[in-house]
């Protein structure tokens, strides 16, 4: 049960995690080169923005629950499990935020769910 | 070189670096778990004593840099690239990861778990490639 939990925040802290800072680069806007100086701006630009803090907050829960897995299995069977987010999203969005999810993106979601259940099953 | 063909090579490299360097973490942050045992958070002094051996681990913090690499191509590539366009390009790390773990770590990955790999892979790359507005505009 508790490993169960661990794969659950992974999934779910990565996820918005991952929202959440794609939502403050877009306030932050776009980086005018890769020079250091340059990105270090962006950077301490994106530390100013709440969404980043809370998109690193819920990043950094997924990162302790994603060492306690990675302590008990291999990562070749860790990460590609943490593929389940997208199935995590696609249903988050139909049922809580009423979204209209494509027919092609229910495709993908199928395909993922397939190719964790083979990696699940191909465990050794 | 034209603007254009500079974002999409900026863009290009970026995606590479993203894909190389998470994986590279993971695999990293795994074998240094591995030396560390599955930790124990009670009661407090036994969980100081597993935040100790996780934070003097060579290969944690080597993991950890690693991601941050990741992190800052990934927020410098979304700051001028799409979410949905991203994505998709990503897909190819649940690939490499495993193939890492094989390699550097000595993995057994079945070619059932292969097999589930590639169809995650096919998987992500689909999901990515649908339209990111799901609900009608107003």
């Amino acid at each position: 049960m508790p490993h169960f939990i661990l794969f659950t925040l992974i999934v779910v802290a990565g996820t918005g995690g991952e929202l959440c800072v794609s939502r403050a680069m877009k306030v932050v806007g776009e980086a005018p080169s890769l020079r250091p100086i340059e990105v270090a701006k962006v950077i301490l630009r994106a530390l100013r923005v709440p969404w980043m803090w809370l998109g690193v907050g819920m990043m950094a829960l997924a990162f302790f629950s994603l060492l306690g897995a990675l302590s008990i299995y291999n990562v070749s069977f860790v990460v590609p499990v943490t593929a389940l987010s997208y199935v995590a999203g696609a249903f988050g969005g139909v049922v809580f935020l009423r979204e209209n999810v494509s027919s092609q993106r229910w495709l993908g979601v199928l395909l993922i769910s397939i190719g964790v259940a083979l990696v699940f099953f191909g465990k050794n | 070189m034209t603007p254009q063909k500079t974002l999409h090579f900026k863009t290009y490299l970026l995606i590479a670096v993203m894909v190389i360097a998470g994986p590279l973490g993971n695999v990293l942050l795994g074998k240094g778990m591995k030396h560390v045992g599955e930790p124990a958070i009670w009661p407090p002094a036994q969980l100081f004593h597993t935040a100790s051996n996780i934070f003097t681990s060579v290969s944690i913090w080597l993991g950890i840099c690693s991601l941050i690499i990741f992190f800052v191509a990934y927020m410098l590539v979304l700051s001028w690239a799409d979410y949905s366009f991203v994505q998709p390009a990503t897909s190819l790390a649940y690939g490499v990861v495993a193939l890492l773990g094989y390699l550097l770590l000595g993995e057994t990955v079945s070619p059932l778990r292969w097999t589930g790999i590639a169809i995650i892979c096919l998987g992500v790359f689909v999901v990515g490639r649908t339209n990111p507005r799901t609900t009608e505009q107003v």
